[in-house]
């Protein structure tokens, strides 16, 4: 119940503070999401979503540098999530 | 899936794993709070592959094991009024109450069906103005913006054919009794991502504190696993005791201050019983008194339901509290399966029995013993 997943933001269809709502892209499958918890992203930036809705935006820069962490420390290499195809 | 597939790694996991194992001077207990996070630690064999360097106890995480027999009785009482259709998330469907659950009372006729989110709800309450929709609200800090969102948007769109069972439920107060039992073995925690997403790290600064605990909030994936359980191990090691944020691609020490605010407006801390666990001081959410047109229970129901004296088979309590691993109930596996399950934590996709069951090789399990005061 409590995993959620990340997508990218596509379009937004409504910017109504309570009632926003776009589409999102989840590995090639896009479905409507609720966007009023984050009224601060704009298409293309990736957002958590759980039940529905998106919680939060994924912070490009943390997310990589996490990944530049693990690849440093690690004899094989992480992919970087910047060139992999939607 | 791009950041999700990354954190996946085996080789960057099996080094993390390496590096705990050498870094470790004694074998250290951390809990994990979130049943996704035990089903990944199970998944991926984290557990076993860092079995001589921490033991790893598997906490409350799980809204739908922890949601009281009698709440699920009540949302079959309303789904059996006429007219009134109880909705809810699909794993809330064949929990047991008292006597059966919400997906066997429908196929005897009850109202009912799962919904991917409480908005839906709202959207099918319109589309559906012969009904009363009732959401069935479970979950912890994660879900509660969602069903905060479902009040606000019925109340902006006029729809007055909706309304809520609340038995939403928040961590922290699970955390600190798991923390004040006599019996706690708890050294360090690992926090649950999504919860933190909404709430934020900072608001367990108080708890790290107070019972001088360290706490990293990590993700769900391998290596985020990896990553946090490293993070805590260092701080046990140094004497240290901090809440670390690792999963900062998502988490903010604030949270989401406009998620926050959602669920301010339509919600207030209550007491709550939570199953297995019992009596949670500030455990769960209620609607504010503003709000009360929307509690299902006001508008559909009178009066208390009994308390519901769980199984006494069932050691789910003690399960939830880290006391024992599930194959240490003598009904693991065999009287309590998936498909015939005891207790909730089997039942659920995200219960601690059902995530052994599915993932722990056989060999690997305890032998059942007794023990005292089981009840
Ligand atoms: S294995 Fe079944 S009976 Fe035992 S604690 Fe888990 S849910 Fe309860």
């Amino acid at each position: 119940m409590c995993l959620a997943v990340p997508g990218r933001l596509e379009e937004w269809t409504d910017r109504d503070p309570l009632l926003a709502r776009g589409w999102v892209v989840f590995g090639g499958v896009r479905h409507e999401c609720h966007l009023a918890c984050v009224p601060e992203a704009e298409v293309g930036d990736y957002v958590l979503v759980h039940a529905g809705i998106a919680l939060n935006r994924i912070d490009i820069v943390a997310a990589e540098k996490l990944l530049r962490e693990l690849r440093d420390a690690g004899e094989e290499s992480p992919p970087s999530a910047e060139d992999e195809m939607l | 899936m791009k950041y999700l597939d990354e954190f996946r790694h085996p080789g960057a996991t099996e080094s993390l794993l390496e590096s705990i194992r050498r870094r470790v001077t004694k074998r250290w207990t951390i809990m994990e709070v979130c049943g996704g996070q035990t089903h990944g630690l199970l998944r991926y064999g984290i557990d076993e592959a860092l079995a001589d360097a921490v033991e790893l106890i598997h906490g409350p995480g799980c809204p739908v094991c922890v949601t009281g027999a009698e709440v699920i009785d009540r949302a079959i009482e309303l789904a059996s009024i006429p007219n009134v259709l109880v909705t809810t998330f699909g794993d809330m469907l064949r929990v047991p109450g008292s006597r059966e659950s919400l997906a066997s009372a429908r196929a005897a006729g009850a109202l009912v069906r799962m919904v991917y989110s409480p908005l839906d709800a709202v959207a099918l309450a319109e589309k559906h103005p012969e009904l009363e929709v009732v959401f069935f609200a479970v979950g912890f800090e994660t879900t509660a913006p969602a069903t905060a969102l479902a009040v606000l948007q019925a109340k902006r769109r006029g729809i007055e054919n909706f309304s809520l069972l609340v038995a939403h439920v928040r961590v922290q107060p699970a955390m600190e009794a798991i923390l004040c039992a006599p019996e706690n073995r708890v050294q360090a925690f690992l926090a649950a991502g999504h919860v933190c997403t909404v709430v934020g790290c900072e608001s367990y600064e108080d708890l790290c504190r107070r019972y001088e605990v360290p706490i990293v909030v990590t993700g769900f994936e391998p290596t985020d696993l990896a990553t946090g359980i490293a993070a805590c191990v260092e701080q046990l090691e140094t004497s240290r005791h901090e809440v670390e944020n690792r999963y900062d691609r998502v988490v903010q020490a604030e949270g989401n201050l406009r998620a926050r605010q959602f669920v301010e407006d339509v919600f207030e801390a209550c007491d709550r019983t939570w199953r297995g666990l019992g009596a949670m001081p500030l455990g769960g959410l209620r609607l504010r008194e503003s709000w009360r047109d929307y509690d299902a229970e006001r508008r559909f129901t009178a009066g208390a339901l009994p308390q519901v004296v769980s199984s006494c088979r069932c050691r789910s309590g003690e399960v939830l509290s880290g006391r024992i691993k599930p194959p240490e109930c003598a009904a693991f596996g065999g009287e309590c399966r998936p498909e015939h399950p005891l207790g909730a934590p089997m039942v659920s996709g995200e219960g601690a029995c059902a995530a052994y069951f599915q993932y722990h090789r056989p060999e690997l399990r305890c032998e059942p013993r007794a023990v005292e005061g089981n009840a």
